[in-house]
């Protein structure tokens, strides 16, 4: 079975939104539900550092920084 | 009403406790524009509206009662128990209003646990930069609780605040509210009949926190797993649906106490999203950092080097004129070459500590700190370590102390060990003096790189990044070694640029640089009154010996000449003298003689004893006219004797710089790795892998450059 792979965080570019749908690692999801990443929100990538990695995002109106294997488990639409 | 109550301050890191905690206690508890400041706990006292003293309580900041790094668990460890000597009659949550939601959260858990609770909004300037503003008397009916607006950092709304406190304090508890979630009653029963009676709050968070609780013994903790078990219950998803609960409840209130000014799709530019333009650059981010690094150093050298001038010039004239008034006794010598020079020999560097301290003040307080971490967070995590390291490592240029502390914010052992591990590679202030003696002798102060940067700045800036580059490299090896698999995680606040309050500052410079002289000062004076007598009394008579012995050998000489050559013969034969010919073996292919040999065994539990110690030698070891007062001038004028010429050449300056820039001479900071740690393998570790890579690399820099 072969599905089209769920665009995350990670693969936001720079400027660009998107609204969290869900999670897909259940261990990091209650810090970043603390952190005001709740589903339904909306996300904007504002940074992306030297070498890619780690992002920022603006959400709940202030900037989150995480890296990119972290962005990838935040699903987005 | 308890006459004396305990307030606690809570609030996520960064929202301002430690700024309200100063203007309401008037104490001087280190603030900082990064989460992660505040690493443990500190009581001042509050006059309230009654007159009665309060004891307020600062703590580190947690975004949830539920621990992630050892800072936080200092916070839940006192809330969690109704027992614990600190635990609150009343919190404080201190809000961030530009972040309202996410802080209510934790107002939310915080009431929950039956906690009396006010709630100060704070930073409502920053909110309404970013076009928010907030109906507080709508949202303080809509939450059921006091709040009080204040700006933490200017001490404004602190009667506000008094008021609220007091009305709080007579009601008492002011909710009366179930759990916004769902949970097994029959469980919650269960606890309490094990582990004595308490709200269900409680209850649920020992059950989901008992191994970070240290209330509970180990039996204790089996218990509580085996109550997990029975009941089916998983933390990680309980914890989940709470927060979403809570936050589901917290949307409605905010968005009916919150207006945003602009419309949604177009949100303001502030300052912040400007400079981090700049700063956070892909590719010139690397560049601004460096920069404003090398521009700091240049600083130090260049411009501290007028005050330095006349302190130096200050004490000299001291010196010389206690001589010539004081009777000539040898308690006038302790007076003069011991305490006199070995004090000086720290007071003249006042000019550019101040300067490192203003740095990283300024570093720290406008909020650029946070965003060092995000850009070098994929590099440090190549050698073991993780973006929030950056701080360890950065404050760690003023003192190691601090600076392990501060890693307990790292969330992951493992980095945070390594961190430990590294952070004393970094040059530290105490390093300072010696870096600035030996470059002068070793780099000459006329010549310049490009015709613009002072080359004296240039080896400053270069030893710095040797130590940053070698606690990477040592990092690097270690994570090879340590076997461990931990997630790691590096989500975490970008705050907004804050100005720096230049008053805070000065007083931040001022007190760190007190604190700096006096610590050091009063080792320095406890060694050089030892070293002083080391260096005066030898065993049996052989320093009477010594004077005979050279008039006995040089018949024809007289005068200064002669002076000098008794006194360094007695400073040979006095136990200094003996205890460094004792280690001059093991130090000759370093290029030391005994006269360094005893400066590097004084300085082996500080190392803020060099400069000190080196004046103190020099200055026994024979009569100076003025010119060769200063430290410098008198390690110039040494010569050595197997070669005739200058003792302090290139080899052996950097030499000495490589050797302590790396070799661990310091006991405070094994002593706090010892505590961080709780073992005292790593600070022997620390000893052992620091002195032998100074041993090795000075060796070997001596070898080559000889
Ligand atoms: N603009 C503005 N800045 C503030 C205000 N209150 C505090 N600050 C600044 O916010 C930053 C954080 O303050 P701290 O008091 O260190 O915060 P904290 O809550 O103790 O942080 P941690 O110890 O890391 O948990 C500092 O740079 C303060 O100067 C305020 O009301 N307005
Ligand atoms: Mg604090």
């Amino acid at each position: 079975m072969k599905t089209k792979p769920m665009k995350t965080i990670a693969d936001l570019k720079i400027g660009e939104r998107g609204v969290i749908v869900n999670f897909t690692d259940q261990g990091l999801s209650l810090k970043l539900l603390e952190m005001g990443c709740l589903p339904g929100t909306q996300v904007t990538m504002t940074h992306i550092a030297p070498f890619g990695d780690p992002i920022a995002v603006k959400v709940s109106g202030y900037v989150l920084s995480m890296r990119l294997n972290e962005a990838s488990t935040i699903v987005v639409a | 009403m308890k006459k004396s109550p305990k307030i606690a301050l809570i609030g996520n890191p960064n929202a301002g406790k430690s700024s309200l905690f100063n203007s309401l206690t008037g104490l001087r508890q280190k603030t900082g524009n990064f989460p992660g400041v505040t690493m443990d706990k500190l009581i001042g006292k509050w006059k309230l509206e009654t007159g009665d003293e309060a004891e307020i309580l600062d703590l580190p900041g947690i975004y949830s009662i539920y621990p992630k790094s050892m800072d936080e668990q200092v916070v839940i460890n006192i809330l969690a128990n109704p027992k614990h000597p600190d635990y609150p009659d009343l919190a404080i949550v201190v809000a961030d209003a530009s972040n309202l939601k996410r802080n209510l959260l934790l107002f939310s858990q915080v009431r929950d646990l039956g906690i009396p609770t006010v709630l100060a909004l704070n930073m409502i300037d920053v909110a309404e930069n970013q076009g928010v503003v907030i109906n507080s008397v709508k949202l303080a009916r809509e939450l059921n609780v006091e709040i009080a607006e204040v700006n933490a950092k200017k001490g404004i709304g602190l009667n506000g605040l008094r008021l609220a406190v007091n009305k709080t304090l007579a009601s008492g508890y002011n909710s009366n509210d179930s759990l916004p979630m769902s949970y097994s009653k029959e469980l919650v029963e269960e606890i309490k009949e094990k582990y004595g009676d308490t709200d269900d709050y409680h209850a649920l968070l020992w059950l989901s926190e008992h191994d970070n609780l240290r209330q509970f013994n180990t039996q204790q903790r089996v218990g509580f797993d085996a109550l997990q078990e029975k009941y089916g219950w998983i933390t990680q998803e309980a914890q989940s649906k709470e927060t979403m609960a809570r936050y589901a409840q917290l949307n409605e209130i905010v968005d009916n106490c919150l207006h945003e000014m602009p419309v949604e799709e177009e949100p303001v530019n502030t300052w912040t999203d400007r400079l981090d333009k700049i700063f956070l650059h892909r590719f010139w981010g690397y560049f601004i950092f460096l920069g404003i690094l090398f521009i700091v150093f240049q600083a130090i050298f260049t411009w501290a080097t007028y005050p330095m001038d006349l302190i130096d010039g200050g004490i000299a004239s001291l010196n010389e004129f206690l001589k010539t008034q004081l009777p000539d006794s040898k308690l006038t010598d302790l007076l003069t070459d011991g305490l006199i020079s070995g004090i000086g020999g720290v007071l003249i560097f006042i000019p550019q500590i101040a300067f490192l301290f203003l740095f990283i003040s300024l570093l720290e307080e406008t909020g650029y700190m946070s965003r060092v971490m995000f850009i070098m967070d994929k590099l440090m995590r190549r050698f073991g370590l993780s973006g929030k390291s950056v701080v360890p490592l950065i404050s760690s240029i003023a003192c190691a102390v601090p600076a392990i502390m501060s890693t307990r914010s790292i969330s992951s052992w493992k980095d945070r060990l390594i961190t430990i591990m590294v952070t004393p590679l970094m040059s530290c202030s105490a390093r300072l003096p010696i870096y600035t003696v030996l470059i002068a002798l070793v780099v000459p102060e006329t010549s310049s790189l490009f015709g613009i940067f002072n080359l004296q700045g240039v080896a400053l800036f270069a030893l710095y990044l040797l130590g940053f580059f070698v606690a990477l490299f040592s990092a690097w090896i270690m994570k090879l070694l340590l076997k461990v698999q931990e997630r790691s995680y590096f989500i975490m606040e970008l705050p907004s640029y804050k100005g720096p309050r230049f008053s805070h500052v000065a007083i931040t410079i001022l007190n760190s640089t007190k604190a700096f002289v006096f610590e050091a000062g009063k080792i320095i004076v406890a060694i050089s009154i030892v070293l002083w007598v080391l260096a005066s009394y030898g065993p049996g008579d052989a320093i009477e010996q010594a004077e005979i012995k050279v008039k006995a050998e040089n018949p024809t000489l007289s005068g200064i000449e002669l002076d000098n050559k008794i006194a360094s013969q007695k400073l040979e034969n006095s136990y200094a003298g003996v205890f460094g010919k004792v280690i001059e073996p093991a130090i000759k292919p370093l290029g030391y003689d005994w006269k360094i040999g005893i400066a590097l065994i004084t300085s082996f539990a500080a190392r803020e004893v060099f400069v000190g110690t080196m004046s103190t030698i020099y200055s026994l070891g024979g009569e100076v006219d003025d010119e060769n007062s200063t430290v410098m001038n008198r390690m110039r004028a040494e010569i050595n004797p197997a070669t005739g010429k200058p003792m302090y050449d290139t080899a052996l300056g950097f030499s000495l710089l490589i050797f302590y820039a790396f070799a661990m001479q310091c006991m405070s900071t094994l002593a706090v790795t010892y505590r961080e740690t709780k073992s005292w393998k790593y600070p022997a570790i620390q000893l052992f892998y620091m002195t032998g890579l100074a041993y090795i690399s000075a060796f070997i820099v001596y070898q080559v450059l000889k």
